[in-house]
């Protein structure tokens, strides 16, 4: 584009991709500077990981061609990339959590029939990298009992180990505390500096502010600026990303709290192995308030919101709906609770919230199939029920709006608008909201969680659990933050910024400023 | 977008990939034969023509296709449930003995317009009975049904013949097998029914069961897509955390399905025992639980496609028995073979080809 940028490591001329009518990419040309850190940002289906796909040889352009260090490539399989010294560090990690760290680092390196070669080697190499990267990590570590931020972090030797010169890492915060993604930024800037090209696919404008030198924005299959992260911010960068202007900050009007319609006093809940998932937890959520569950995943969210709707029974303590005690002998499924007035976003909705095999339209009754209007004489009512999805989809403009379309067809942000939808259209009394915006393109978060406010507003009771800080921050009126099981802190939204929670979150500071601090 | 091939359009999916499977094992079954010396042409002639060449044998091709629809929609249930349900042959049996018993116990005194819908729905009850367990066992105690309804296949086996050797053999016979069915308890046989319309077909093995197993496919089509506790059951098959998350239990759910699926592998006694056999007899089912699977599986799981691969069994079924008895170098194993054959390439091979008729597909597109 530029031509006066430095020496490009990767060069893409012309990239063009389609899967079937969908044009993901379309005639992309782009440089990626040698020894920078360049961010590609986009929101969700811009293209940005189907080009980053094509350059690390899993799928075939259909036209185009890529060069590396100046020199046409054909990458025709990931085996080509690294053999160009491409590697790429994946959001979902790719480890085997029983083996140590140097077993993982020689998986497909083995070096002969016996393992013992090949570990020496991979002992030298790591020590090796650990000196000129200041990547250190424990060899003999087992996986599962590092750190996320650690397992990152082997993730990341595993690519270098291979020769990888340059590094592609595809939304590589996602499953990170504020403070581990700045480690990560500080490892990214530490590796750039010794000749490492970075590229960080992110759809997190703070992290691409934060630690690139370039960046690169897509939208519709193509680039729409490239330009040094210094001559931009992160309300323009927002803007090229939507190609409108967007406004995430919310002017909410204070809560006009009612009556407490969500409750629960001394949850615990333990495994089959005995492990406490729930410890001793109490909260209160009143009508119209949002109260944010903030923590890191897995200190016992998703537990919580699962015996809240009625998934699993309570171990121990009582849980209130709408006036209704449920506890270990009066359980309640979540069936029951839809009929008490709770409706659910599940945290997962590729997994609990809709069936990605089946219309929109069956989704869209997804645990209410057996009500009126979708249910009369026994039958489904196929019209009542794709009428039903096509209001639905109007109110929260779900596109394409084609109720008979596979659910698993839309994006992430247009089927979580449809959950949402579902959810809300029976007015619930309590809203329980676990990730209302994971993996949704920004256009979307803003129109969710502007909605969010709406029901807030309407006297809904609403619970959000969220990893992701920012949002936390933006929705809710009262901050609770999870950790190891427990509540350890509540903070009310005006008294609350990303450090001070951050620290909680990583256990550091149980009850900080906490009103039912349990430690 | 995540695949990197583009989807075959539907019809393609339906239609052309099932043929393409079929060709693709005749093509092995002619080289096979070709190998044991016999002209592969003529007994591709011959197989055609046991299997569709007079009305007696186009009879016969749907007597065992009528099996074939019971056991494929048995599979196929409990298949859409997220259950493999591979005890249909057991679940026949069984249904054979809530068949036998219900008419043994009865047939003296009740008229045939209650005797036979006693007898079926007593087949259909003994047959989900047999699936219950399995399928108790897996919704409490968390054991497999794959594994225990294989081995409820052999319980019901031994259980059949202990009782058909022991207590329902019929007095003085020296065979396993119990008393002759009073009249009242016999389906009537397709050739009668239609001469009632004045349609004169062959005398065949074919009875009313053909329509009984067309009605359960109806059936099974309204309640999979078109009630709530089918469309609770399909979520529950294609995504359990889901069908959790909207109130299923899925412990209820497992059961509602494994009974529903042995019921209908039940049917298969119908056809036998009160449309060809009129008594209770050992060895009934002779692999018709087992083929289901296949059905259901080159059927799509859908009640049209099991029709339709039924029409395909049955044909083999009973061409198979025409050639072997033309031709006795191709003996009763290279029918099974052949059958495996169309098994091999429909069911575990089935996604063959798919990749060239995309590649197909995506040069005329």
């Amino acid at each position: 584009m530029q031509e006066l940028t430095p020496d490009a490591a990767i060069e893409l001329r012309g990239i063009d991709k389609s899967f079937g009518s969908v044009h993901a990419v379309r005639g992309v040309s782009l440089r990626i500077a040698k020894g920078l850190i360049t961010g590609l940002v986009g929101e969700n289906g811009a293209g940005k990981s189907t080009l980053m796909n094509v350059l690390y040889g899993l799928y075939r352009a259909d036209a185009g061609e890529i060069l590396v260090d100046g020199e046409p490539v054909d990458m025709a399989s990931p085996g080509d990339a690294i053999g160009h010294g491409i590697g790429m560090v994946h959001q979902h990690f790719m480890l085997v959590d029983d083996f140590t760290v140097l077993e993982n680092l020689i998986l497909g390196a083995e070096g002969g029939l016996l393992l013992a070669g090949g570990l020496a080697a991979a002992r030298a190499e790591l020590a090796r990298l650990a000196r000129e990267y200041g990547l250190a990590v424990d060899a003999d570590a087992r996986v599962a009992d590092l750190s996320v931020g650690e397992q990152q972090r082997v993730e990341i030797l595993k690519v270098l180990m291979r020769g990888a010169r340059i590094l592609i890492l595809d939304e590589p915060s996602a499953v990170l505390t504020p403070q581990e993604t700045d480690r990560l930024l500080d490892i990214l800037k530490s590796l750039r500096d010794r000749g490492v090209t970075v590229v960080l696919i992110t759809h997190k404008l703070r992290e691409v502010m934060a630690a690139t030198d370039r960046v690169i924005v897509m939208r519709r299959g193509e680039v729409v600026a490239d330009k040094p992260t210094a001559e931009t911010d992160a309300e323009e960068l927002a803007e090229l990303m939507v190609g409108r202007k967007v406004r995430l900050d919310l002017d909410k009007a204070p809560p006009r709290r009612g009556e407490v319609m969500l409750a629960a006093r001394h949850l615990s809940l333990t495994d089959a192995r005995r492990v406490r998932l729930l410890d001793d937890v109490s909260l209160e959520v009143r009508a119209g308030e949002i109260v944010g569950v903030a923590g890191v995943a897995g200190n016992g969210q998703t537990e919580l919101l699962q015996v809240l709707a009625g998934i699993r029974p309570p171990g121990g303590g009582s849980i209130e709906v709408c006036g209704r005690k449920i506890d270990a002998d009066h359980p309640v499924d979540p069936a029951e609770m839809r009929v008490l007035g709770l409706a659910h976003v599940p945290e997962d909705r590729l997994r609990q919230g809709m069936v990605p095999a089946f219309l929109a339209s069956e989704t869209s009754i997804l645990g209410y199939q057996d009500r009126a209007p979708f249910c009369r004489h026994y039958l489904l009512d196929g019209p009542a029920v794709s009428r039903h999805c096509a209001q639905l989809m109007e109110r929260f403009d779900v596109r394409p709006r084609s109720p008979g379309l596979r659910s698993s067809r839309f994006s992430g942000g247009n089927q979580q608008k449809l959950i949402l939808a579902r959810e809300m259209a029976r007015e619930p009394k309590v809203l329980l909201v676990g990730q209302p915006t994971r993996g949704v393109d920004i256009g979307a978060i803003e129109f969710i969680r502007r909605e969010l406010v709406k029901s807030r507003d309407a006297g809904c009771a609403v619970l959000v659990v969220s990893v992701e800080l920012d949002e936390i921050l933006a929705l809710a009126d009262r901050i609770l933050v999870m950790f190891d099981g427990r509540i350890v802190g509540e903070v009310a939204a005006r008294d609350a910024d990303e450090r001070k929670l951050g620290l909680m979150m990583a256990g550091a500071k149980p009850a900080l400023g906490g009103v039912e601090g349990a430690a | 977008m995540s695949a990197p091939r583009r989807p075959l359009p539907g019809w393609a999916e339906i239609v052309m990939l099932p043929l393409v499977n079929i060709a693709m094992a005749f093509l092995v079954v002619g080289i096979i034969v070709a190998i044991i010396g016999v002209d592969s042409v003529q007994a591709l002639k011959l197989l055609v023509a046991g299997a569709l060449g007079s009305s007696e044998s186009i009879g016969y091709t749907l007597y065992y296709a009528t099996n074939f629809i019971f056991t494929g929609l048995a599979v196929a249930v409990a298949f859409h449930a997220g259950l493999f349900n591979i005890g249909g042959e057991g679940q026949a049996y069984i249904g054979g003995l809530g068949c036998g018993l219900a008419v043994l116990a009865l047939d003296r005194w009740l008229p045939a317009p209650l005797m036979i819908p006693l007898a079926i729905l007593a087949s259909a009850a003994f047959g989900a009975a047999w699936a219950a367990i399995p399928a108790w066992m897996q919704a409490w105690r968390g054991s497999h049904v794959v594994i225990t309804t294989i081995m409820f296949n052999f319980v019901a086996s031994a259980l059949m013949v202990y009782l058909m050797v022991n207590v329902l053999i019929a007095p003085g016979s020296m065979t396993p097998q119990s008393r002759g069915f009073a009249a009242s308890a016999a389906l009537p046989s397709m050739q009668a029914a239609l001469q009632w319309f004045g349609i004169a077909v062959a005398q065949s093995a074919l009875n009313l069961s053909l329509v009984l197993a067309l009605l359960c496919c109806a059936g099974v089509w309204v309640f999979l897509w078109h009630t709530p506790w089918g469309y609770a059951l399909r979520t529950m098959g294609q995504n359990p955390e889901a069908a959790v998350y909207a109130g299923t239990s899925i412990k209820r759910m497992t059961m509602l399905a494994m009974c529903l699926s042995g019921a209908l592998a039940g049917g298969v006694a119908v056809n036998e025992l009160l449309g060809v056999h009129h008594r209770l007899v050992l060895d009934f089912p002779a692999g018709y639980g087992f083929t289901g699977i296949a059905v259901a599986l080159m059927g799509r799981g859908h009640p049209l496609g099991i029709v339709l691969a039924a029409l395909l069994f049955g044909a083999l079924q009973q061409g198979g028995a025409e050639l072997s008895f033309e031709i006795p170098k191709i003996t009763r194993e290279m029918v099974v073979v052949i059958q495996g054959l169309v098994i091999l390439f429909s069911g575990a091979l089935v996604h063959l080809p798919r990749p060239w008729l995309q590649a197909l597909f995506a040069r005329k597109a």
